[in-house]
């Protein structure tokens, strides 16, 4: 049994047919720790969740949840597990209060506690009252927290949340990552999946994961340090397109790429870059209106790590 | 197995199919109309056969034999008419089944002791109908026939006690009135089992796939057991209670005789639905979508037991092969254990052998639904 880690895996593949979704990961996750999995879709985080608790047999590697190897006990993970897959699976057309009494059935709670759980899954929830509603015609933000009610009704020592927050509004949102924190400081281990950048930032730790391969490991902040090795400059020109071509030339410039509708520069030394791009980018004829030094955010950290991966795998 | 969680699924279950109009439709209302279309509709005794007649010589003797076709509850004569195309033409139009011509000179060559005949013209479109109305037609006219030649014996000074002409005694047993609908309405039971059944049961699995639930419920400590059992409880309870339905329906409404043990209905409907929710499971299991299985599951259930368990067309009555077959369709065993429970009033022990087949599907059935389903994507 590992003492410190709730979840533990090792070297895990899976693979469909001649796909590879996940391949040889391996992390580990601390007792009552927020661990995200953050990577584009497809990339294969939900695929490796649903290892997690069972759903898929791993083609190759090991998982253990809480002291229990997933493959040889999955019915003991299961009951020490919360899972909410990626559509909030709720019974659309069972009452609030009976999609609550249904899976405390499944896991077993029962006399005093029962009414326990309910009471604080509504609360939770924030439908009180709602009782008797029908699933099927809550909104969004209300049905998530329902099913992260019925996921943890016999209150699990992981929860595994794949996706929980798509589709749901902003305010909803903060909402359901508060409750996250609470659980998480009693304890509870939380792994979840995430392509929001946003979002990853409320985990304690991250892995970052692109096209079934562990790119990273780290704190959001140890990930952003250590991704980027220089200076990071924003710089807004025009046109884009021909202004990334030419900064790209440029000696002193580490790599580049384009945010949204501005380009992300890494330089070795952001003063020099500052005095001497604009004047390059004039003389091709690109206007620059803007550059300036930014801190460096997840997706800068994404990128470049990604980046490199796929350079790695071009000289091999 | 674990029973709080059994019930859990169980109840869920049942709340689904009480809020799911589609599913309460075919629980509760289809029963009902089934069994009361075929009580109605599929009737193979024919009355009141449509009649014209050609009365080529109108004597007291061919109107004697008229009446006699009168008095029949099979014949209605509603048209005698005076030429032979205005009784084909009848049939023709379909105004009649049966054409009767009595020739001219029918009382004297009666009255002289000759072999005389009627001419019955038969509309065959419906082969079991024309059988009928033949065999029917027969009757009536030998015992016309039997009274004129007792006449003409006592006439002649013979003793009637001498000469009265030996006749079978026919006594039908189990179904004296030869109704086809006491014949019917218990093997229909077979069929609204193996439709409701095998319809509710192949939609569970598959409605858990196609609204995603199924991956919560396989995250859940729920064994594959216990979901199977939670899932079709709900459907053998709902089966009894439509089996109920159809009985007091069948003998209520339809006059169909129950002379058999309640028992032996309660053990034999147990075993049937076993076998039904069986198959259906396994196929929603297999197919993963709804519109897939429900299909799936009317061809594997609902024509075996219309065609090849005797609810209609009798097994001893089919060509070798085919009755060679009827051995491995499970309805058979169940629809003949219905009509000797309702007609000959069989007991548990008169079913036996029945009852051991239907026991045997049910444990091969139960062995195979039971690894169908794998907790796994």
């Amino acid at each position: 049994m590992s003492e410190a880690f709730s979840i533990v895996v090792d070297e895990l593949v899976k693979r469909f047919r001649r796909f590879t979704a996940v391949n040889r990961i391996s992390f580990s996750v601390a007792r009552g720790e927020i661990f995200g999995l953050l990577g584009p879709n497809g990339s294969g985080k939900s695929t490796t969740i649903r290892m997690l608790c069972g759903l898929l047999t791993p083609t190759a590697g090991r998982v253990s949840v809480v002291g229990f190897d997933v493959a040889r006990d999955p019915e003991e993970v299961r009951q020490h597990i919360g899972y909410m897959s990626q559509k909030f699976s709720l019974y659309n057309d069972l009452r609030v209060v009976e999609n609550l009494e249904f899976f405390a059935g499944l896991y077993g709670v029962k006399g005093a506690q029962l009414t326990e759980r309910i009471a604080w899954a509504l609360e939770m929830a924030g439908l009180n009252g709602g009782e008797e509603l029908i699933t099927g015609d809550l909104a969004g933000g209300w049905k998530q927290r329902l099913a992260l009610g019925c996921a943890v009704m016999h209150r699990p020592r992981v929860l595994l949340l794949d996706e929980p927050t798509a589709g749901v509004d902003p305010l909803s949102r903060r909402l359901f990552w508060e409750l996250i924190h609470q659980m998480s400081a009693d304890g509870v281990t939380v792994l979840v999946t995430t392509h929001y950048m946003d979002e990853a930032e409320y985990c304690n730790r991250l892995a970052l994961i692109e096209a079934g391969r562990l790119v990273a490991t780290g704190s959001p902040s140890e990930l952003k340090r250590g991704a980027i090795r220089g200076d990071l400059l924003l710089v807004e020109c025009a046109p884009l397109g021909r202004g990334l071509e030419i900064i790209k030339r440029q000696p002193g410039v580490l790599d580049a790429a384009v945010f949204g509708a501005a380009l992300h520069v890494v330089v070795g030394a952001a003063d020099r870059a500052r005095a001497e791009l604009p004047a390059a980018l004039a003389s091709a004829g690109v206007a620059t209106s803007r550059i300036e030094p930014i801190a460096p955010s997840l997706e800068d950290a994404f990128v470049a790590l990604a980046g490199k991966r796929h350079d790695l795998g071009a000289t091999q | 197995m674990n029973w709080r969680r059994t019930a859990a699924i169980g109840r869920k279950e049942f709340i689904q199919v009480r809020r799911d109009s589609r599913s309460l439709l075919i629980a509760v209302l289809l029963p009902l109309i089934q069994i009361l279309m075929l009580g109605y509709g599929a009737r193979l005794d024919a009355d009141h056969i449509p009649v014209y007649v050609f009365d080529q010589e109108g004597s007291q003797d061919s109107q004697a034999l008229l009446k006699r076709f009168q008095a029949s509850r099979y014949f209605d004569v509603i048209q005698v008419v005076d030429n032979y195309p205005a009784i084909t033409r009848a049939i023709d139009a379909d105004r009649c089944k049966l054409g009767l011509v009595i020739p001219w000179d029918f009382s004297e060559r009666l009255n002289d002791a000759h072999r005389t005949a009627v001419q019955a013209l038969i509309d065959g479109t419906d082969d079991n109908s024309a059988q009928l109305a033949e065999g029917y037609a027969q009757a009536v006219v030998e015992g016309y026939s039997n009274d004129v030649q007792l006449k003409w014996f006592a006439i002649h000074g013979m003793s009637q006690q001498a000469v009265a002409p030996l006749a079978v005694d026919y006594r039908t047993w189990f179904n004296e009135e030869l109704e086809s609908k006491n014949f019917i309405i218990p093997g229909a039971i077979a069929l609204v089992m193996a439709l409701m059944g095998a319809l509710l049961s192949s939609l569970t699995i598959a409605r858990e796939w196609e609204r995603g639930t199924m991956e919560q419920l396989i995250a859940t400590p729920a064994t594959a057991m216990e979901i199977m059992t939670g899932k079709l409880v709900p459907y053998l309870v709902i089966g009894l209670f439509d089996a109920a339905l159809c009985t007091v329906f069948a003998v209520g409404w339809f006059n169909t005789p129950f002379r058999g043990s309640v028992t032996a209905l309660f053990v034999t409907t147990v075993m049937f639905l076993i076998v039904i929710l069986g198959i259906g499971y396994m196929i929603s299991v297999a197919t993963k979508s709804q519109l897939g299985a429900s299909q799936y599951a009317l061809l594997v259930t609902l024509l075996p037991t219309s065609l090849l368990s005797g609810f209609a067309f009798p097994i001893d009555q089919m060509p070798g092969p085919i009755r060679a077959i009827t051995y491995v369709v499970y309805s058979r065993y169940y629809v003949t254990a219905l009509k000797a429970i309702f007609l000959a009033g069989a007991g548990t022990r008169d079913l036996i052998p029945e009852i051991s087949a239907m026991a045997v599907y049910a444990v091969v059935i139960g062995f195979f639904a039971t690894r169908a389903f794998r907790k796994s994507l």
